[in-house]
């Protein structure tokens, strides 16, 4: 098996094996999405209207919760170093460790989001471009999520350095997400705004492994 | 300074560190030849892990240069990487993997052979908990399991940063063992150490010879 496959098979053991990484991000999707129906009252139409902003904004917030700990665990254990010394390139192990937080969360937030939209009277024609677009945009989020994990690494309060950091580079993430969702059921074409975040993942697919190297480098050393 | 039974295939020259803004040694300078030992003494802070990192590549020197059979290592990093093992004071160990799946990764990732998994456990008398999570190890045990990853594939330098730090008798002389092993086959090794250790033959570089003189 390559290298980078090893990588990705033991972040995701270790993602599910501890259980609480990946368990208390969908729990937190599930139960910060149920509240907005309580919060806001359950008028069908309010629901439908927020609906899809509710769902990416919450998908935003559960793929953060557990980004800090995407470098900061191995770099404490000495994992880091220890990686830094095999064949495996920094960019390719930054790249193998999101591609393994992605299925660890992403995912499973991708394969939710369809269930809460039905809880959140989302219009039966916003299903299919809120499930595209969150096939396109989530491994995005984990992607800009590493370069910020790389920042914060090392940092005091981490995890909230980590949040100032990232949440505005999601921006375009969630503008996109949602006016997918939000032009189908408007009856409009959702697909220019899918095409964005096709985009928007190429670009953080070619500039993420490698700008969370360089910021790794310098802590590393 | 360092005596060395042969040619000097690893050697420094006028080699510094710093760390953050403090200067941790300077023109530090040793030969190291095929079945070499180096032994690194001094008190906590004069730069032994410092020296350790710098020779395995981790962080670059601020002067001087290392060389590998009269090249610089610079030139290669790449496989500078490829011929050495690296045991920080840090263990690695994951809690919730078991013995053999942490072993296993790194096996992979050295492009060691499965069979050799069993059979580094087997020589730190690990193989009896290969299949419980490393949490139920003790500080002890984890320090063998991270020394086991020695064993996987060959390389010909060692660079060990405090290996007897909590091991027992028998474990210590397994590590001498191994040492003398790897020594004999030609194997190169570094250490850092506030214990004496039995290594025949082996030089002594205390790290405060190098320590830069302090501003009065």
């Amino acid at each position: 098996m390559s290298a980078f496959l090893l990588v990705v098979r033991r972040d995701l053991r270790l993602a599910l094996r501890q259980g609480s990484d990946a368990a208390l991000v969908l729990a937190f999707f599930v139960l910060a999405v149920v509240l907005f129906p309580l919060g806001v009252g359950p008028e069908p139409e309010l629901l439908a209207r927020i609906a899809a902003g509710v769902l990416w904004v919450m998908a935003l917030l559960a793929s953060l919760l557990s980004l800090d700990r995407l470098f900061q665990a191995d770099y404490e254990d000495g994992s880091l170093e220890a990686l830094l010394l095999s064949p495996l390139s920094l960019g390719a192990l930054v790249l193998a460790k999101s591609l393994a937080h992605w299925l660890a969360t992403g995912l499973p937030l991708l394969l939710l989001a369809p269930l809460l939209a039905l809880l959140l009277q989302l219009d039966g024609d916003g299903f299919l471009p809120l499930a595209l677009g969150m096939l396109l945009g989530t491994p995005t989020l984990s992607l800009i999520g590493a370069v910020g994990a790389a920042l914060a690494l090392g940092a005091r309060r981490a995890g909230v350095l980590l949040s100032l950091l990232v949440l505005p580079l999601y921006i375009p993430v969630l503008i996109f997400g949602v006016a997918a969702v939000d032009q189908a059921v408007a009856g409009s074409a959702s697909r220019p705004h899918l095409l964005m975040l096709g985009a928007l993942l190429l670009g953080a697919l070619a500039l993420a492994p490698w700008a969370a190297a360089a910021a790794l480098r310098p802590a590393l050393e | 300074m360092a005596a060395t039974s042969a040619a000097p295939r690893f050697a420094a020259r006028a080699l510094a560190c710093r760390r953050g803004e403090r200067l941790v040694f300077r023109e530090l300078e040793f030969a190291l030849g095929a079945a070499g030992a180096l032994v690194l003494t001094g008190p906590n802070g004069s730069g032994k892990s410092s020296l350790l990192r710098v020779l395995a590549g981790l962080t670059p020197p601020v002067a001087g240069e290392l060389t590998w059979e009269g090249r610089s290592i610079a030139e290669d990093p790449a496989q500078h990487r490829a011929r050495l093992r690296f045991i920080g004071h840090l263990d690695a160990v994951k809690p919730a993997l078991t013995l053999r799946e942490w072993l296993a990764f790194w096996a992979g990732l050295a492009g060691a052979e499965r069979a050799a998994v069993g059979a580094a456990l087997a020589r730190f008398r690990l193989e009896g908990r290969a299949e419980l999570p490393c949490r139920v190890l003790s500080a002890g045990q984890r320090r063998r399991l991270s020394l086991a990853r020695l064993l996987l594939r060959p390389a010909p330098l060692w660079l060990l940063d405090e290996p007897a730090t909590g091991l027992d008798d028998d474990s210590m002389a397994d590590l001498l063992a191994l040492i003398a092993e790897h020594r004999a086959a030609g194997g190169m090794v570094v250490l850092s150490t506030h214990q004496p250790l039995a290594l025949p033959g082996a030089a002594a570089l205390a790290l405060e010879r190098f320590a830069p003189r302090r501003a009065p």
